[in-house]
Formats: C-alpha cells, sequence, structure tokens
C-alpha cells in the first residue's frame, strides 16, 4: 500500500510544482538555521568530562568580606583562591584528589640553538592534577606527590610542543630548558584540549583553541618566580610588589579542584571549608562571619556563565524560524490537500477508510519532509562552514558536523514536516464525499 | 475602489484554518524580525564605537622579553632603547610605552574614589600607562590642561602598583567626576593611599574592554605617567607617518630585534594594526549582526512566499465567483481591491498579535540575557515592513484573479 501512496504523493508534488519547492524550501532553510545554531549551542554547552564532572568540585572563601562585595556592587564570593589559602588547601588534603593552578607562560629554549626560543602556555598545578582530571598520555604520565613536595624540575609536555622539540619521538626522561633551567620531561599529554577548559575558567573564560602546551608541579613553579599569566583580582593593591608580593596579598589568581566520590565526602569537605574559615575569622584574619561555597562542576560551568548568551539568543531566534516555517508549510499543505477535496471524496465513495486519507497525505507531508531534509544537510554543512566569520574563532571551531548531527537534522525535518501536515491531513480525512461528489 | 469589508470576513470564515495561519506566520515574523531589528542596530552601534586613536595610522607592538628574571632597571634600560629606535624610523611618527590599549578587549581598570576612605566607588576607570609621548602616540586630543613633562614619568616594575601624583583623564571621567566641568587641577583617588591630580583632560579614550559591564563607564579612562617595566613584557604602541603604516609595521620588528635578540615578537597578535584589533575585539557583536540580518531576511522571503502560495490557492479556487463578479459589473481594480484588503485585514490581524509577541519575547530577553528594553520605533518598523510585504506578496496572485474572464461563470468546474 505504501509504494501506492507514495505514488499518489510524487502525482500530486508533481501537480504543483511552484508550491512543492516552496515547502521545500521552508523547510530545508528552518531546519539549516536551527541546526547550524544548535550545533554551536551543543559544542559549548556540552560536559568536558561527563564521566566523573558531578565528583568534581570548586571551592570559594570568602576572604574579602561583605564590605568590599557592597563596595564593587556584587554579592558573590571571589572566583578563584589567594596563594595562603591554596597552599593551606592542599596542605590539609580533605579530598581523595585536589589541585591548585595557576595560569604560567614560559619561555622555552629548543636544545638546537640555531632556533628562537618560543613561548609555550600551561599551567602549574600538583601531581593529583593528572588522575583527578583523566589526562591522557601518550608516554609516560605525571610526577609523583613525592617529586611536588622536593619542588622537583619535572614537566608534562603536551604532544605538539613534542613534535616540535623532540620530532613526536619517546622524550620522557629527556631534559627541555624552561627559562634557562633544565626540566625533565616525566610524561607527554595526548591531545588533550577540553573545551571549555573547565580546570581554571577563570582565566579561560572558557573556551581556547590551542591547547596547552605544558604542566609543572606548582611549588616548582613559585619557587622559580614563574609569575602568574593569567587574571588576578584583588581587593586592595598588594603592600609589596613583584611576584612574591603577589603570594602576600589578599589577591585572587589561583583556580581550585577537588574530587569528592560520595555525598558523604561532600558534606565532610564542606564542613572542613567552613571549619578552615573559621579557625581563620578566629585567628584574627577578618571579622566576618565564615562563609564558603562549594559547587560541582555542572553547577560551576552554568555559574561561571560559560555558554554566551549570544549563542543561546542565536539557537532561540534560530528555533523561532523553524516554527515560522513549519507555520508556513501546515499552511501550504492545508492548501494544497484542500483542493483535492474531490479527489478525497472519490476515494471515500469507493471505500476507502479515514486511515487511508491519512497514510496518503502523511506520506505526502514526509516526502516534503525529507526533501526539505536533504535540502536542510546541504545548508547545515554550508552553515557549519560558515559560522566561524558569525563567531569568534575559539567558539566557532568548535561547531563541527558529524553523523548524528546530520541524523538530528533528517530527522528534524520529517518529524517537524508530519507535524504540521497532521492537522492539513485531519482536515482532509474529514471531507464528506457524498457533498463533493454532489457539488461536481 | 470600496472597501468591502463585511463580503470578505463572511469569505474569511470559510478559510478560518488558512488565514489565522498566515495571521500567525505574520505574527511570529514581526516578533522575530522586530528584536532581530533591535539586535542589530544594537551591534552597530556597538561595532561603530569610536576608540579616540588615529586607527589609520597606529599599531600595536605586543612584546614579551625571553628572560623574565631580569631587574626592573635592566627592563628600563631596554624599554628606553626600544623607543628610541621605534621613535628614529623613517617611517614612524612617535612611539609609547603602555600597558594596554584600547580595543585590546580586557585589561587594567580601578575603582576610582573622591577620598581615601570612601566605602562605595564613586566610579571605574581604565587605566593606561605611558609616557609625554603617549598623546601624541595615540593621536588622542588634548582639550584642557598640558601633556605630560619627563619628569612627571615614572617607572613601574614588575607587579608594582604605583600612584603617579598627576594623571591625565579623559572627558568622560572629567564629567563623571567633576560635573561642574572643573575637574583640571582637582584630585582623586584610584585605589591607592595619595591621590592623583588631573593635568590634563583628553577627548575621547576607549577603555580596552567591550563588555556588556563596562558600558556602565564607557569611556571612562585614565593615562598614568609611567613605564610599565614588567619583566614579562610591555606594549609598543606606534604611530606610523599618514599613509606609511606598512612599512612602519615591517620595520619596527627588525629595529627592535636589532636592539636585542632576547625577545619574542613571532606570536600571531604580536604585532596586529587596528583594523585588526577592532576586526577581533567586535567579533562577536559583528557575528549578531550577520547571523540575525540572514535569519530576517530568510524570514520575510519565507513569509512572503508563504501569502504567494496560499492566496494563488484562494484565487484557483474562487476563480468561478470571481467570474460571477465579473458579470454582475465588478471591474478588474474591484476584484484586485478585494484581494488587497483581504490580505490587509489578516495582516492587520497578525501584526497586532505580533506586536504582543514581540514585546513579551524582548522582555524575556531583557529579563534572562540582560538585553535593553526596545523602543516601539522598531515594531513601527517592523508592522509597516510587514504590511508591505504582504501587500507586495499578494500583489500577482491578485492581478491574476483580476484577470478572470467573466465567462468562467459559465463553466461548471
Amino acid at each position: 500500500m505504501f509504494g501506492y501512496y507514495l505514488d499518489l504523493a510524487l502525482r500530486s508534488l508533481k501537480r504543483s510544482p511552484g508550491l512543492t519547492v516552496l515547502m521545500v524550501l521552508a523547510i530545508g532553510f528552518g531546519v539549516a538555521a536551527s541546526m547550524t545554531t544548535w550545533s554551536v549551542f551543543r559544542a559549548v554547552s556540552g560536559d568536558p568530562i561527563p564521566w566523573k564532572s558531578s565528583k568534581l568540585f570548586v571551592p570559594q572563601l570568602d576572604i574579602w568580606g561583605p564590605e568590599t562585595r557592597k563596595k564593587g556592587g556584587y554579592d558573590h564570593l571571589p572566583d578563584a583562591l589567594d596563594y595562603t589559602d591554596a597552599v593551606a588547601l592542599m596542605r590539609d588534603h580533605r579530598a581523595k584528589y585536589q589541585s591548585a593552578m595557576y595560569q604560567i607562560s614560559p619561555s622555552v629554549v629548543p636544545a638546537d640553538a640555531a632556533k628562537h626560543p618560543v613561548h609555550v602556555s600551561g599551567h602549574a598545578v600538583y601531581s593529583e592534577f593528572f588522575p583527578m582530571l583523566d589526562v591522557p598520555f601518550l608516554y609516560g604520565s605525571g610526577w609523583t606527590a613525592q617529586e611536588d613536595h622536593e619542588r622537583a624540575h619535572v614537566v608534562v609536555i603536551s604532544s605538539k610542543l613534542n613534535r616540535k622539540l623532540f620530532g613526536g619521538a619517546n622524550s620522557v626522561g629527556k631534559t627541555i630548558d624552561v627559562e634557562g633551567k633544565d626540566y625533565r620531561v616525566v610524561g607527554v599529554a595526548n591531545h588533550w584540549n577540553p573545551q571549555p577548559r573547565f580546570y581554571d575558567l577563570v582565566n579561560s573564560g572558557g573556551f581556547h583553541t590551542d591547547a596547552e602546551d605544558l604542566f609543572m608541579p606548582f611549588q616548582t613553579a613559585i619557587d622559580m618566580g614563574l609569575s602568574n599569566n593569567g587574571n588576578t583580582n584583588c581587593d586592595a593593591i598588594p603592600k609589596e610588589a613583584g611576584f612574591v608580593g603577589l603570594q602576600h596579598s589578599s589577591c585572587v589568581w589561583i583556580a581550585y579542584m577537588a574530587e569528592l566520590d560520595s555525598a558523604g565526602a561532600v558534606r565532610s569537605y564542606r564542613d572542613y571549608l567552613k571549619n578552615y574559615m573559621r579557625q581563620q575569622q578566629q585567628s584574627g584574619r577578618f571579622a566576618w562571619p565564615p562563609k564558603t561555597e562549594l559547587r560541582d562542576l555542572p553547577q560551576w560551568l552554568s555559574y561561571q556563565h560559560v555558554v554566551p548568551s549570544d549563542t543561546k539568543v542565536s539557537l532561540l531566534v534560530a528555533l523561532g524560524l523553524l516554527i515560522v516555517c513549519l507555520v508556513n508549510t501546515a499552511g501550504l499543505l492545508l492548501a494544497k490537500f484542500l483542493r483535492r477535496s474531490g479527489e478525497i471524496g472519490v476515494r471515500r465513495a469507493l471505500g476507502a477508510p479515514r486511515a487511508a486519507v491519512y497514510a496518503q497525505f502523511l506520506t505526502e507531508a514526509g516526502i516534503v519532509g525529507l526533501s526539505g531534509g536533504v535540502l536542510g544537510l546541504l545548508l547545515t554543512g554550508l552553515g557549519v562552514a560558515s559560522v566561524s566569520w558569525v563567531l569568534p574563532k575559539d567558539i566557532a571551531a568548535l561547531a563541527r558536523l558529524n553523523v548524528s548531527l546530520l541524523l538530528l537534522t533528517l530527522l528534524v525535518a520529517v518529524v517537524a514536516t508530519l507535524l504540521a501536515g497532521l492537522y492539513p491531513t485531519y482536515r482532509a480525512s474529514r471531507v464528506q464525499p457524498a457533498w463533493q461528489l454532489k457539488s461536481n | 475602489m470600496s472597501l468591502e469589508i463585511k463580503p470578505i470576513l463572511v469569505a474569511l470564515r470559510r478559510h478560518k484554518a488558512g488565514t489565522l495561519l498566515i495571521a500567525l506566520q505574520i505574527a511570529l515574523t514581526l516578533a522575530i524580525v522586530c528584536n532581530a531589528l533591535f539586535i542589530i542596530h544594537q551591534r552597530l552601534a556597538i561595532v561603530s564605537q569610536p576608540s579616540g586613536v588615529d586607527e589609520a595610522d597606529v599599531f600595536v607592538i605586543a612584546n614579551r622579553w625571553a628572560d623574565t628574571a631580569q631587574s626592573t632597571t635592566q627592563v628600563d634600560a631596554q624599554v628606553r632603547a626600544d623607543l628610541l629606535a621605534l621613535r628614529q624610523l623613517p617611517a614612524v611618527r612617535d612611539a609609547t610605552p603602555s600597558s594596554g590599549y584600547p580595543l585590546q578587549g580586557g585589561g587594567w581598570d580601578n575603582f576610582v574614589t573622591m577620598t581615601p576612605d570612601q566605602t562605595k566607588p564613586t566610579t571605574d576607570a581604565a587605566i593606561y600607562t605611558g609616557d609625554t609621548h603617549f598623546i601624541d602616540t595615540l593621536g588622542l586630543k588634548l582639550i584642557a590642561g598640558r601633556n605630560f613633562r619627563s619628569d612627571d614619568v615614572m617607572v613601574m616594575g614588575t607587579q608594582q602598583s604605583i600612584t603617579p601624583p598627576t594623571v591625565i583623564v579623559s572627558k568622560a571621567l572629567a564629567d563623571r567626576l567633576f560635573p561642574g566641568g572643573d575637574a583640571l587641577g582637582k584630585s582623586f583617588y584610584a585605589m591607592g593611599t595619595t591621590p592623583s591630580t588631573i593635568i590634563g583632560i583628553v577627548d575621547t579614550l576607549h577603555r580596552q574592554g567591550v563588555d556588556q559591564w563596562s558600558q556602565a563607564h564607557a569611556g571612562q579612562s585614565l593615562i598614568w605617567p609611567l613605564r610599565a617595566d614588567d619583566s614579562r613584557g610591555i606594549f609598543y604602541i606606534v604611530r606610523a607617518k599618514p599613509g606609511q603604516l606598512a612599512t612602519a609595521m615591517r620595520e619596527a620588528p627588525k629595529a627592535l630585534y636589532a636592539q636585542s635578540r632576547m625577545r619574542l615578537l613571532d606570536l600571531k597578535d604580536s604585532i596586529q594594526d587596528y583594523a585588526t584589533i577592532r576586526h577581533k575585539v567586535f567579533d562577536s557583536d559583528r557575528g549578531m549582526v550577520i547571523l540575525m540580518s540572514v535569519i530576517s531576511i530568510v524570514l520575510l522571503a519565507i513569509t512572503a512566499a508563504g501569502i504567494v502560495g496560499l492566496t494563488s490557492f484562494w484565487v484557483g479556487q474562487r476563480r468561478k465567483q470571481i467570474g460571477v463578479r465579473r458579470a454582475l459589473g465588478a471591474t478588474r481594480n474591484d476584484i484586485l481591491g478585494y484581494f488587497l484588503t483581504e490580505n490587509f485585514m489578516i495582516s492587520l490581524a497578525g501584526v497586532a498579535l505580533g506586536t504582543v509577541l514581540a514585546l513579551a519575547f524582548n522582555l524575556w530577553m531583557v529579563t534572562h540575557f540582560a538585553m535593553d528594553h526596545m523602543s516601539l520605533a522598531y515594531i513601527g518598523v517592523g508592522v509597516l515592513v510587514l504590511l508591505l510585504l504582504g501587500q507586495g506578496a499578494v500583489l500577482a496572485p491578485a492581478l491574476r484573479a483580476s484577470r478572470v474572464s467573466p465567462i468562467e461563470a459559465t463553466r461548471t468546474a
């Protein structure tokens, strides 16, 4: 029977090619606009580490107090930690894994003297950073807690920097020159560039096209005076100058993340943070009541507004376009179906049940949807390819065509067109055979 | 051409669903297009903000030192030598050291207070550092007071903070702090314990940032007479002689490397002219303009096509009635007027609903995305566009209807 409906539908579509083309165009453009913006939205709102994002937590401590908040006209706690608290939290070591981290940008001098020094970007982190974030390794591994403690001169480099410096060979055990000092390579990370850069949102703002080149032990970086290359926020100007002055100040510039595996662990970590702040208050560091926050990664991403509001507005407007296209298609299908009232009347009079009329017209709507979907596929491909001149580069690079997006495009087109065709089909099935036969 | 509202209404009642769908489509289109227009207009205003800089001739060098362990004295000697070399280039008019530059996309800003112990700051100012050449290099207009003298200029080391006793402020900041227009000679505090006295006022000097947060403090910036000798790096802002931008941009890095090779100028954003800087900082705003324009055009095209399609169908369906009317004495213009009026009435219902939807959509965006309230002018424009679009779209089918011959009345089907 389906073959017959297909045949009927094709005949009907051929009878009014203008109308058919119009519907296919509308569906195609509507679907393509929404799918293109959807691909961007999906890319920026995805969970960067879905298998354990609910176990990763970011602490915030109220070290500036309510007075500073009032002064600045905001009501949130500082987004990062100062040096004192970051080191204290690391020393207390209350989570399964934890790491303080700050952004560095040292120069690396290639062994080949003829080459210029290269600037790399990276983070100073603790050894637990690697197991906590499941950083994949091409060669070697992260360093040990012992090496953290000894302030060892070790580094983990990216596979990209490894290619640049060692031609991609296994460089574990080799040394590299960072800011004039030798460091031993202990691991090479394997294409690790999570988006958004969730472990340090404060400095990345979310998205970065370039992967990080280098990680080194936190205390080693502090020892070597590798100053912070990320954001620094202060409630007051530091009393001493330089990087050491920054470490003694109440400025916040250190990101922090902890892994807590159970609800119990989260509870006791919250208590620990409260207690820590209470001790600080009692020791006379500040006078206001202790206040802390502990957010898991999904909450932290939304709290930091990682998804740009422009992306959301674009998606909404594009969905609006899709709805208009569907209303448009519904109107045109209605016109098209009712024009054939006579034909429906004859079919019904000859014994076709309502279900047969439904099947016939929904088949026709489905074909329109499918063709619209195919056009939509082409346009979505075009759209995704050209988002780079509509969106900032860091975000545009994330929008990709893949099989699931393509299937979704087709599915949305067909389902949406069938929905748009429901009412017109219903009207068609209500055609009174007797009346049609009489009036003709 | 008489208006035949009653018979049209009667006829429309026989096409309830189609009429509703067209009206709904017009309403939704209006709601989206108004808001898109509003966004476009807003973003265009942002993209074309003046920076105060002589953008045709100015470029910025982000100079990073290869050795970050140098002392402030070493860095300062190098910075002075670099500036001397840059200013001596034949294609260069002037150059200044700086901690940042207008439209950089973010940078140093401080709260400003009138007294040192004031709890709530008066406002916020973007901070630029520079020497006696800053104003001439950027091409700023000094509208009151004097420029810095070389004895005003102080040296600031890595992550050090110094509050110089003299400051030049933008007009926007001067007016904000001293609405009476008597800012010159007055002083204020910018997160330091000592005051800075205003010795000069420049006309327009945009902040480094363009984000929504800084819009509340738009144009409020100050220049401190400092050489920011940070051991990590420094910005050199250079102004080429008119028409020699490309030459100056080619010669500048060579001159700097000739001074010392211990620097990094090879990153992709190490040397940028203002066209690039402007392009980059307004990336997402320009993107929204393009996206919203494309969507609006597609929407209007689809709505117009939908009206053409549905009206054509109605005309086809009513050929016989039209023939009868023609036979009974209706002129071609009567038929044309009938369809134009019909469309006008549907459109009117559509835009009425659309106005409500547009305002609701805007209100929703105001609460969720900190968008501004849309002025009614946008709705006015949108309504006009859609009514004209409807009339234009219906014209072809209506003309076809008017050409139906009275003879059709006698045909059977």
